[in-house]
């Protein structure tokens, strides 16, 4: 029994000793729940949202595509808190700014980059990502193959910038250096106090890889500036109960 | 050294300007007013209009009912220090040293310059009938001190030239006012029947002191040339230009390169001095087949740092295209701006827009894929959601107006509404069905509608009723009506998408 107790404690202090190898030191107090996303945050390592990082978002339409530049945009309102200005880069270019200041962002702090081509948003990308004294650096592109997002990732390795590719239409999913890859759908909202209309804005955030985590999903709404998480059971409508 | 000093007068300075840029003027008598006192008065006349007995410091009312069809134009403020400089920039030809003397004339040290041209006489003919050939109507005068060049260049009669030690003699019969005097002082000098300058210039000093002050007692000094009198001459700006001639052609990217770091180690270092730094440069390279090529950048902020413009520049070497070879290099800084080396250290590091290096990292993006694609936006007084936002012009502009978070706005926004077909059950109702890009969404939730009203002022056409929407599987919209409801003729558009 003891023998298998200390076996699992040996094990334990391994593991952290291979994270700190690879890059992520043991979590200062404090940097939990950093970012406000609750549970979503203990599927990464040391429980902990990677910074200094990039994150891939995939999505195959644009509601999706929209549902995750939601959830950049409250992970923004955090990095951004401090004055720092970041870069926006996108093919298409209709963010709209006067929504993001919904999400707690100043949208005059955000620079946005036009683009023809995915090669143009990643080179952008790349250079912006070495620049430190950015808060963080979102971009949309198409395509994002193991080699770029490996570039990315050794770019933030210097920077310590935090970096989203937002990826609309995705032909093919392969494999990535990235910290994490995100799928954020739009879910119906749910009234509050039973009045009649939308409510706050309401995803189901998959974390589909993490690096050293535990992928899951989560179901998260974006309510009075905050995150919020909401329990599963809640959301199962009533007749699918039935129907179940 | 016995100076020698040369006034030249411009009669009609700003009117000939303005005859030279609009031709139809010519023949045509015009004044230029400015208001004064609730009353526009003429600032300058003319030769037509004053044949016609129109004086400046008139009315511009009396000076219409003294002529026919005279022309009142504004006068253009500030023009005539514009045009003497550029007039004296352009007198440097004939000596280096060239004053500006407000309103309408220059003064030029012609010292030791004279004899280039034949002599004074050769001098003052060249220098006028060129000056007159250009379409101004100038009167010059040489003599021994500036006061006196000056008094007879406007109120001489006989010779324009001076002898040496010949100006009391030459000023004596001028009127007071030749020896650019305050009018308060001339006033007092008319009403004691002081008509010429002789009939005060051999008074004590004391006495006159006493009755006019010591500015009237510098200028007659200055005239007499008792006292030295100062030039400030203009300062010809030297262009911000480096050369690099090469002693054998080059054409490799690494001459390229080496060529352009040398270049800007000469240009940087005089504009570090000066505490200035580049915006725009150009640099040309002029190749053996007699070919130019040249390439550009553009700085967000100016820069005087050798490495960031070295970057710059770097992603353009690939554009150069060497050919034979290039013989000589010539990089011109043509737009430069004062920085603050002050705030620059401030800035350094410090998160936020004013980070020197998130400007030199768009001043990278710029030189790559262009400045227009680079964007910041602000917000505008505007309710209609197109013009709600306004690009900003620099890293350092700022708005004065808020960001209004009251209404609900979505996150991405077509730049051109798209035309959906709807299904409303009632005429004032959310639609219950709408097809976009031919998928069919079936409504379930929504909320509205807001009316935004078309700025009238602006452009015309019919206000907008906008609705959030939901449907049945949590994607949502910003539809809205254009116009009212009338039978079923307003049409739907989708313009937005929410998180």
């Amino acid at each position: 029994m003891e023998t298998a107790h200390d076996r699992k404690a040996l094990i334990n202090s391994l593991q952290k000793n291979i994270l700190q190898w690879e890059g992520y030191r043991p979590s200062p107090v404090g940097t939990q729940g950093l970012v406000g996303l609750g549970a979503v945050e203990t599927a990464f390592p040391n429980g902990v949202f990677p910074l200094g990082a990039v994150h891939e978002l995939v999505c195959s339409t644009t509601e999706q595509a929209t549902a995750s530049s939601g959830l950049i945009s409250g992970l923004l309102s955090v990095f951004m808190q401090n004055g720092g200005a970041c870069l926006w880069i996108s093919l298409t270019g209709n963010i709209f700014p006067p929504a993001l200041s919904g999400f707690g962002i100043e949208p005059s702090r955000l620079i946005f980059i036009r683009v023809t081509k995915d090669q143009e948003a990643l080179w952008v990308m790349e250079e912006a990502l070495k620049c430190a004294g950015l808060a963080a650096v979102v971009a949309e592109a198409r395509e994002l193959d193991f080699k770029q997002s490996r570039r990315l990732q050794l770019a933030v390795e210097q920077s310590h910038v935090t970096g989203f590719v937002l990826r609309n239409a995705v032909k093919k999913i392969g494999s990535t250096a990235c910290a994490a890859r995100w799928q954020v759908k739009p879910l119906p909202s749910e009234p509050v106090d039973d009045l009649p209309g939308l409510g706050f804005p309401r995803w189901e955030v998959e974390l589909l890889r993490v690096r050293n985590g535990h992928p899951g999903t989560w179901i998260i709404e974006w309510a009075e500036g905050k995150f919020k998480q909401v329990e599963k059971e809640q959301t199962v409508k009533p007749f699918k109960r039935k129907a179940g | 050294m016995q100076h020698r000093y040369m006034a030249i007068w411009f009669r009609h300075l700003v009117t000939d300007w303005l005859t030279l840029r609009q031709p139809e003027l010519k023949d045509q008598p015009f004044v230029l007013v400015v208001p004064e006192h609730n009353r526009m008065i003429v600032r300058a006349a003319n030769p037509e209009a004053e044949a016609q007995g129109v004086r400046t410091g008139m009315p511009a009312a009396d000076a219409k009912a003294i002529t026919t069809n005279l022309q009142v134009i504004d006068f253009p403020l500030g023009q005539e220090s514009k045009l003497l400089r550029h007039l004296g920039l352009w007198c440097i030809r004939y000596t280096p040293v060239v004053a500006i003397d407000l309103p309408d004339g220059l003064t030029l040290d012609i010292s030791g310059c004279a004899h280039l041209w034949g002599g004074e006489k050769g001098y003052l003919k060249t220098v006028v009938l060129k000056l007159r050939g250009m379409g101004y109507d100038a009167r010059a005068a040489i003599a021994d001190t500036v006061g006196a060049a000056w008094a007879i260049a406007r109120y001489g009669k006989i010779r324009p030239i001076i002898e040496s030690g010949g100006q009391a003699e030459a000023i004596a019969g001028l009127s007071p006012a030749a020896l650019r005097l305050e009018p308060e002082i001339l006033d007092k000098l008319y009403k004691l029947g002081f008509r010429y300058v002789k009939s005060f210039m051999t008074m004590p000093r004391t006495v006159l002191r006493r009755r006019f002050g010591e500015g009237f007692l510098l200028r007659l000094a200055q005239a007499l040339g008792t006292t030295d009198e100062y030039l400030a001459p203009i300062i010809p700006p030297v262009p911000y230009v480096e050369r690099l001639p090469c002693l054998e052609p080059v054409r490799t990217d690494k001459a390229i390169e080496i060529g352009i770091e040398k270049l800007l180690q000469g240009l940087c270092s005089r504009l570090q001095a000066e505490g200035k730094g580049v915006r725009k440069a150009v640099l040309k390279c002029f190749r053996i087949d007699g070919k130019m090529v040249q390439t550009g950048i553009t700085t967000t902020r100016g820069s005087h740092s050798v490495s960031h413009l070295f970057k710059l520049f770097g992603l353009q070497i690939s554009k150069i295209e060497p050919a034979l070879g290039i013989e000589l290099f010539l990089l011109e800084a043509q737009k430069v701006e004062d920085i603050d080396p002050l705030q620059e250290k401030l800035w350094m590091g410090e998160p936020g827009l004013q980070d020197t290096a998130l400007a030199e990292l768009l001043d990278r993006i710029a030189g790559k894929i262009g400045p227009e694609r680079i964007m910041r936006y602000l917000p505008a007084e505007h309710y209609w959601p197109e013009r709600s936002i306004r690009p900003a012009l620099s890293l350092k502009d700022i708005s004065l107006a808020g960001w209004r978070a009251d209404k609900p706005r979505p996150i991405r926004l077509l730049s051109k509404p798209e035309a959906i077909e709807v299904m409303a059950l009632l005429p004032d109702y959310p639609p219950k069905i709408f097809i976009y890009k031919g998928k069919r969404h079936v409504v379930d939730k929504a909320d509205g509608p807001e009316r935004i009203e078309r700025e009238w002022w602006l452009d015309k056409g019919e206000h907008r009723d906008y609705y959030m929407v939901e449907d049945e599987h949590g994607g949502r919209y910003w539809l809205f009506r254009s116009g009212h409801y009338d039978g079923g003729g307003a049409q739907w558009y989708l313009h937005g998408f929410f998180a």
